[in-house]
């Protein structure tokens, strides 16, 4: 074969036509809900949502891509979101009066929670990443509640000879007169300015998305795909192990972070709980990955928003509300691994249906 | 065989003693194991293996079952870090690397059982052995900007050409764990070649295949040599293919090297005779198997 050949062979390389459809459905969406807020027929409800759905999406995708992508399971995902929302919604306190520009003040924000995010991501990966499966995820779970409760109790105050902290109360600061206490504890941080909004949260959501289809996509994103479905063969071409697993660690940490930044800056006070950063939202984030299914980006998109919409939709089913929650995930998780289940939904598939459609129009045509 | 030898494959010694085919004789040899061994607990797997490649040398490993051979392309990987020994690849010691920098300084192997990226496409399997070679970074795989595409394109013609080379690029887009035996063996092969050696390891490659298969991969093992000039080691129990393509040949038993030589010295040799050829089998495949019961006699006349 000449040169010619192989290049023409190489034009009719499959393009990453999924990537774009992920990323036309969540524009879609984002201008269908734009139209609707213009119009005014957006519930209290749903426009109390938008915000979340984002981070949840941000938190899925992210996690995504150290379960899916690198294949190793990692249960502190929620300790990576707690140091961001902590350590941007201090600055943003800090900076509320000194930087007037919203814009600005909340730029270097998402920067912060996100960097500090990952350079924690860096230091747990270090040693963590040496375990492997059941191991990782223990040891992961158990630095995600180690954040968490350090966090709670953390007491920060700043007065004119300097930054005190304490781990015992906020008397014990010893703060002056003039002294501010900006981490109460676990009553948290008050007063972080209220900037998230639905279209910075759609920001945020497509950075991560662009970032984490273009890597699955790419050089570095086949080594990774490489390492987990085998480490040794990996090894044996030249990868280096530790190198790409710490960079997938410490980006997804990265995006967590950015998802943590969005929800601080959502509540008027950030307190650190199970619920929002321990293994409860750990667990929920795996959830979401897990339904969306494994490895597949677009899936974890669809999962977040879905099952973060459910329960608030669920709502006028007042007591049974969770108890349907939790059938509906069953049913859902069913036909994602049931082999009889996934036979039927292939049967009754949209895609196939549409083929088939075609199939008996091009038929139709032959006969006429 | 013997009337092919006027290429320059004879076997002629360098001053240390070590055997090379006469053409690579001037030249640094590309790997130079000295008193190379492991234990594993009490187990001695490897002792005392010294061995000199050739820069463009097919040498063979040979011997029976549980002879070490495996063991060996660990110890060069450094999957395994020698208890004892030097390994020397063009010139530079080994020791204290990874298996991936190893890879990068010039050694790729394939596997006994074939560890391929199943659930890639086949030239991806091989764009991950191009990997290390390319000089994309992790900001320009994760924009696609700073020269990404052509950098990938580079990638994608490279790759669509190593498959070329083997005969698979009708199969490019296939996944790869959906392809024959003895297509996956030449799919580990590429992947390996990409990674751009100066010494290939294969680790019983014709294993699984029918006779038709091993004379292609024959061919194929002599035009990597010649195209890519690079030495080949290999594994195999399949005389034919070890007796019809190898230079250099070095039998293992019970982790000692028992004997190393040219195929006809080898054939001819009776302590190898006794240790593994044998009186009777017709196929290779059985023989090592028909033959197990002869090992302690062979460790006896050894020893």
């Amino acid at each position: 074969m000449n040169e010619k050949a192989i290049k023409l062979l190489g034009g009719k390389r499959p393009k990453d036509k999924n990537s774009w459809i992920t990323v036309s459905i969540v524009v879609a969406l984002f201008a269908v809900i734009e139209i609707i807020k213009s119009t005014g027929h957006i519930s209290n409800l749903l426009s109390g949502l938008l915000v979340p759905i984002c981070m949840y999406i941000t938190l899925a995708v992210s996690l995504n891509l150290v379960v899916g992508i690198l294949g190793e399971l990692s249960l502190g995902h929620a300790g990576f979101m707690c140091v961001g929302a902590y350590s941007s919604a201090l600055f943003s306190l800090v900076t509320k009066d000194a930087i007037p520009m919203t814009w600005l003040r909340f730029t270097i924000a998402f920067l912060i929670g996100g960097l500090v995010a990952a350079v924690f991501g860096l230091l747990i990966g270090i040693p963590v990443l040496r375990l492997k499966g059941d191991y990782l995820a223990i040891v992961t779970l158990a630095f995600g509640e180690i954040i968490k409760n350090l966090v709670t109790i953390l007491h920060l105050g700043v007065d004119k000879n300097g930054i005190h902290f304490s781990t015992e109360s906020i008397a014990a600061l010893h703060l002056e007169e003039d002294g501010t206490v900006l981490i109460k504890g676990a009553l948290g941080i008050t007063g972080v300015p209220k900037s998230s909004t639905f279209e910075i949260g759609f920001i945020i959501v497509m950075i991560t998305l662009l970032v984490s289809l273009n890597l699955v996509n790419s050089a570095k994103g086949r080594a990774i795909m490489a390492i987990r479905d085998n480490r040794i063969a990996a090894e044996s071409v030249g990868i280096n192990i530790t190198t790409y697993k710490l960079f997938v660690f410490s980006l997804s940490a990265f995006f967590a972070g950015l998802a943590g930044v969005l929800y601080s800056h959502n509540l008027a006070t950030l307190t650190a709980n199970t619920n929002n950063f321990g293994y409860n939202m750990s667990i929920s984030i795996l959830l979401l990955v897990v339904l969306g299914g494994v490895g597949s980006i677009r899936g974890s998109v669809i999962a977040a928003i879905i099952l973060t919409a459910l329960p608030e939709l669920l709502r006028g089913l007042s007591d049974y509300r969770m108890l349907i929650y939790s059938i509906l995930l069953i049913v859902i998780m069913l036909f994602n691994a049931s082999p009889k289940l996934v036979a039927l939904r292939e049967r009754f598939s949209l895609k196939k249906m549409l083929k088939r459609k075609k199939d008996n129009k091009k038929e139709v045509r032959a006969d006429g | 065989m013997a009337n092919e030898k006027n290429d320059g494959s004879r076997l002629v010694p360098y001053p240390s003693g070590a055997l090379v085919p006469e053409r690579d004789v001037d030249k640094t040899p590309i790997l130079e194991t000295r008193h190379l061994g492991i234990d594993f607990g009490g187990l001695t797997a490897v002792d005392d293996f010294s061995l000199t490649i050739g820069r463009t040398e097919i040498a063979g490993l040979i011997g029976p079952n549980g002879a070490g051979k495996t063991t060996v392309f660990n110890l060069l990987t450094n999957v395994y870090q020698p208890t004892r020994g030097d390994i020397l690849l063009d010139g530079y010691s080994t020791a204290g690397k990874t298996t991936a920098q190893v890879n990068r300084m010039g050694i790729a192997r394939t596997f006994q059982n074939i560890r391929l990226f199943d659930k890639m496409s086949v030239i991806d399997n091989v764009k991950v052995g191009l990997n290390s070679s390319t000089k994309e970074s992790f900001f320009a795989c994760m924009t696609h900007l700073f020269g990404y595409h052509k950098a990938e394109k580079l990638v994608h013609e490279e790759a669509l050409k190593l498959l070329d080379f083997m005969h698979m690029t009708d199969v490019a887009y296939d996944e790869a764990g959906s392809l024959p035996y003895g297509a996956q063996r030449r799919l580990e092969i590429i992947r390996a070649l990409a990674t751009k050696p100066g010494l290939l390891l294969l680790d019983e490659p014709a294993a699984g295949m029918n006779p038709s298969e091993t004379a292609e991969l024959m061919e194929n093992i002599r035009k990597i040599r010649d195209t890519f000039q690079i030495a080949v080691m290999l594994i195999e129990h399949d005389m034919n293919l070890v007796m019809g393509i190898c230079e250099g040949i070095c039998v293992l038993n019970y982790g000692k090297v028992i004997a190393k030589g040219s195929p006809d010295e080898i054939k001819q040799n009776p302590v190898v005779i006794e240790a593994y050829l044998g009186k009777k089998s017709e196929s290779a495949r059985h023989r090592s198997i028909a033959y197990q019961p002869d090992e302690g006699g062979a460790d006896d006349a050894e020893g």
